[in-house]
């Protein structure tokens, strides 16, 4: 499907790529019915608390460089200011920039919602601008203001004249999709459209979309070989770097759900490549991604030299510490870019997995493929059972409870607690960076062994918990609560 | 109208999840969008029995807003019953259907019957913030679950204080309250933290009187209890923090509860002379560190702007600078407010201001001269006003990051202690 920058609003995943929240099944049969297009989204008659598009899409703009963020809606939709604002100063810190982001709040109250805010909020970006003379200003709608059917485009569209720099509308009503992930795109949209301007003049950069920019400096180093210059969004990015997306060799990113949109995007409006590979983790994905983006960016030779030269240093290291994770059976659950990313991982470390839980699956990406790590794992013939759940707990629950694996792994905050409380041990993948290229998959093999090897914790806190799901539900079906397949 | 909230200071109302967490075995069931839990959640103590990302919550989708979501949330609170293993199941409702017109009580009315009690709370977003929330749960239980009771426990006493996890104190200071309540020789209740819980929350009607430890908030509740309960309540404004204010307390409550008075003054005794056994030993440090001014700022919440202003004013002999009270006090108890920070020794008068606004708050102490470094008790945006003002900052309210705080408290004897032992660790990080 196009990507329409003209319109301030985008489809949502649901409709743009078929994603669904609900599935259960196994890893082939998801795949088969994907392609034959018989896969239809379930809903469920029982579901626990899960995650907002809004903040996905609103923490990726606020942490790009001296922005403001305006969440227009009752004070609870912009409660995450303050992490947003100590994740923006420590990780500006640790790259030694200051960011002098905000993330206001507008306090709607019932009043409000009766007679309107748009006044208010008109003023409320006005202030805003005088304050801190913000590089941009995004302003997004909320739950309360999508269904009263506040115009915030409009109010955008008024103030506009009075600010010198970008005012671009967010929608991010948290009920228009289940897929949280929409909250990305949500976000490229806003930059894509917003903020990017054509290209003037080709340059060395490739964008690299990512989270915290953990690896930063070791990605620079990397690059250097291959004469090129990362630029990482969005996470302290500037205004004028974006501006500039349109110029670069390449887009890439370190998660395909985080990157597709704004890669599509640019390919699409600028003729920017954006490298559709499997993502860097583990030894298969880093040397695929790496060769993709030398055969784009001219750099064949440099890449092959990179690889043999770093496979010396690593592969014997890895090959070693495999020897003694053989055997050990896994559970994961994590977003589907990384799902089928580390599974594949977990496959080259010869750790079985036994079930994987995708919070969401896009049956396409924008370009109509199945997702790339999909299809490895199809093309070499791996299969396990999978489902789709949109971080549905005691979903995962009576999955562990059933396969009582030796490891579980997982990746939102809040998620991997409940896996150790059944005496489970848990790797939390919370950096993005976790399992990137061959150093840091062999971190992550020793981290998994340490792990395994020390379960004190686990087994001191199991011992003296209770778990709060009943016995009743233990003793039911994954997907007892999927209800008949939905549109 | 909307206003600005620059360096928000409190959530909405749908945050009163973490008063029903509060309770043990209490379970929210969220009627609201998907992510409303996840949001207002900071993971502070949020992997207990119950947990936000395990919240039931119908998770409102857009048929949903065009259809209502009557249906859906008959069937999540049905199988809520079936897999969660819960005492009290209590259903709060978010922004969408309240404004879409969901007629929760109706379908919550369904399960009157049900094995574990369900109630429910409107919490809409707009309708408020988590300090008005967290009364409204207060007031479902209340008006909900409690009958009035002829029979009364002798020395029986419920205590309420500021908003559970608002307050990342909240469960230290509780527990330290019921310690308080328990040196008088009365028997303190409270529904909030380990081993409380429902039975607790049933013994409510038998208590000889509410006990309400804050400025404004639960106020209401108190009311409600007294009209509904017929119990009768104390209402004590002030956390109390070091001995001034605590004992003071002790004299309040123990002769509000027919406390004979020598033996309030005896435990008082004994616990002042404790207190400054500590007090003395380090006087010296406190005379002489030279980096602390007189001059003080507390930006927080009325509850800790009200207990630190006495605290440092009444037994650290410090200087209040003006103090700013960001939780939004309703406007019919600001005056009343206003007035605890005018009762002060040698008729020393704190000024206050009532503000949300972060950058104005950050603008007035900039502005002001504290005659040395500013010593600046408050949320953790004061972090960066503290840094251009050259201040001593401690984090002692929402939002607190950069610290942990597991069962520690501010409030009583001990309570005071800690609090100086936190501040002079910020002021001994500089010598000039």
């Amino acid at each position: 499907m196009a990507i329409n920058l003209s319109n301030s609003n985008l489809a949502t995943r649901e409709t743009r790529l078929g994603s669904i929240t609900g599935y259960v099944g196994d890893l082939h049969d998801l795949a088969s019915q994907s392609k034959c297009g018989s896969l239809k989204g379930c809903g469920r008659c029982f579901s626990q608390s899960s995650t907002c598009l809004s903040g996905c899409a609103l923490s990726q703009l606020g942490g790009i460089r001296d922005v403001a963020v305006i969440h227009h809606g009752p004070s609870g939709c912009s409660a995450t200011a303050s992490s947003q604002y100590i994740v923006t100063n420590q990780v500006a810190a640790k790259r030694g920039v200051v960011n002098k982001s905000v993330y206001i709040g507008t306090d709607m109250n019932e009043n409000d919602t009766i007679f309107g805010s748009t006044e208010a909020l008109a003023d409320i970006i006005v202030e805003v601008n005088r304050r801190y003379q913000p590089k941009a200003i995004f302003v997004s709608s909320s739950c309360a203001t999508g269904i009263i059917g506040e115009d915030i485009d409009s109010v955008v569209d008024d103030v506009k004249d009075q600010i010198p720099v970008p005012v671009i509308a967010v929608h991010c009503e948290g009920f228009k999709s289940r897929i949280w992930a929409t909250g990305f795109d949500i976000s490229d949209h806003a930059v894509l459209s917003g903020i990017v301007k054509p290209p003037q003049r080709k340059r060395k950069t490739i964008n690299f979309k990512n989270f915290f920019e953990s690896a930063r400096n070791e990605i620079m180093e990397m690059f250097k070989n291959f004469d090129l210059e990362p630029i990482f969004l969005y996470a302290n990015a500037t205004v004028e770097e974006l501006e500039h997306l349109s110029e670069s060799v390449a887009t890439t990113c370190i998660c395909g759900v985080l990157g597709n949109y704004l890669g599509n995007g640019l390919e699409e409006h600028y003729g920017v490549p954006y490298i559709r590979t499997v993502n860097p983790l583990g030894i298969v994905g880093f040397e695929t991604w790496l060769r993709e983006i030398g055969r784009v960016a001219g750099k064949q030779l440099e890449v092959e030299n990179y690889i043999e030269e770093q496979r010396k240093i690593y592969i014997p290291q890895i090959e070693a510490v495999k020897e003694e994770l053989k055997g050990l059976k896994a559970v994961l659950g994590m977003g589907p870019g990384y799902t089928f990313e580390v599974t594949r991982v977990l496959n080259e470390l010869g750790i079985e997995v036994v079930w994987a839980l995708a919070w969401h699956y896009d049956k396409k990406y924008e370009n109509g493929d199945v997702p790339p790590a999909m299809s490895y794992l199809l093309d070499n013939d791996i299969n396990f059972e999978t489902s789709v759940a949109d971080q549905q707990n005691f979903e995962v629950m009576n999955i562990l409870n059933k396969y009582r694996p030796d490891l579980y792994l997982s990746r939102h905050p809040g998620s991997t607690v409940w896996a150790i409380k059944q005496g489970t041990p848990a790797v939390y993948v919370a950096d993005e960076y976790m399992i990137f290229g061959y150093k840091h998959t062999l971190e992550f093999a020793h981290t998994v062994l340490d792990t395994i090897r020390n379960r004190s914790f686990e087994q001191n806190l199991a011992k003296r918990v209770k778990l709060p799901y009943t016995d009743w539900w233990y003793k039911q079906d994954v997907g007892s609560f999927l209800e008949e397949a939905i549109g | 109208m909307a206003k600005i909230l620059d360096k928000q200071r409190y959530k909405c109302a749908m945050s009163a999840m973490q008063t029903v967490q509060a309770i043990e075995r209490a379970i929210p069931v969220l009627h609201s969008g998907p992510g409303c839990a996840q949001k207002l959640s900071n993971s502070s103590g949020s992997s207990g029995y119950f947990s936000p990302n395990i919240y039931p919550c119908t998770s409102i989708n857009e048929k949903d807003v065009v259809f209502g979501g009557v249906k859906k949330l008959e069937s999540t609170i049905r199988h809520s019953l079936d897999v969660i293993d819960a005492d009290l199941y209590v259903v709060l409702t978010g922004c969408i259907p309240e404004i879409v017109g969901d007629n929760t009580e109706e379908v919550v009315e369904g399960f009157r019957d049900a094995e574990k009690p369900v109630i429910y709370a409107s919490t809409a977003g707009f309708k408020g913030n988590n300090y008005k929330g967290h009364e409204q749960v207060v007031d479902a239980i209340i008006d909900q679950l409690l009958e009035r009771s002829d029979n009364r426990i002798k020395n029986l006493v419920n205590i309420w204080a500021d908003v559970p996890y608002q307050d990342e104190f909240w469960l230290g200071n509780l527990r330290e309250l019921e310690n308080l309540v328990r040196e008088l020789g009365l028997t303190p209740n409270t529904i909030f933290g380990y081993q409380r819980g429902l039975s607790n929350v049933k013994r409510i009607p038998e208590a000889e009187f509410n006990l309400l430890v804050s400025p404004w908030v639960g106020l209401n509740n108190m009311k409600n209890m007294e009209k509904k309960l017929g119990i009768p309540y104390l209402h004590y404004p002030t956390l109390p923090i070091g001995a001034f204010e605590t004992s003071k307390f002790l004299r309040e409550v123990g002769g509000f509860a027919g406390v004979p008075e020598e033996k309030i003054e005896s435990l008082i005794a004994e616990k002042e002379a404790y207190y400054y056994y500590y007090i003395e030993r380090y006087a010296d440090l406190f005379l002489e560190t030279r980096v602390m001014s007189k001059q003080f700022t507390v930006v927080s919440d009325a509850q800790y702007a009200l207990g630190i202003t006495k605290f440092l004013v009444n037994d650290l002999g410090l200087f209040p600078a003006k103090q700013f009270i960001t939780d939004d006090t309703p406007r019919e108890f600001r005056n009343k407010v206003c007035s605890y920070f005018k009762e002060l020794n040698f008729g020393i008068e704190a000024e206050v201001d009532f503000e949300t606004d972060g950058y104005k708050i950050h603008n007035e102490i900039k502005a002001h001269d504290y005659h040395g470094y500013p010593l600046i008790l408050g949320g953790h945006w004061e972090k960066e006003v503290a840094k251009q003002t050259d201040a001593h900052f401690l984090n002692v309210s929402w939002p607190v990051n950069e610290r942990l705080v597991m069962n520690s408290y501010y409030t009583g004897y001990d309570g005071g202690l800690k609090l100086i032992e936190d501040i002079y660790s910020v002021a001994r990080t500089r010598f000039n």
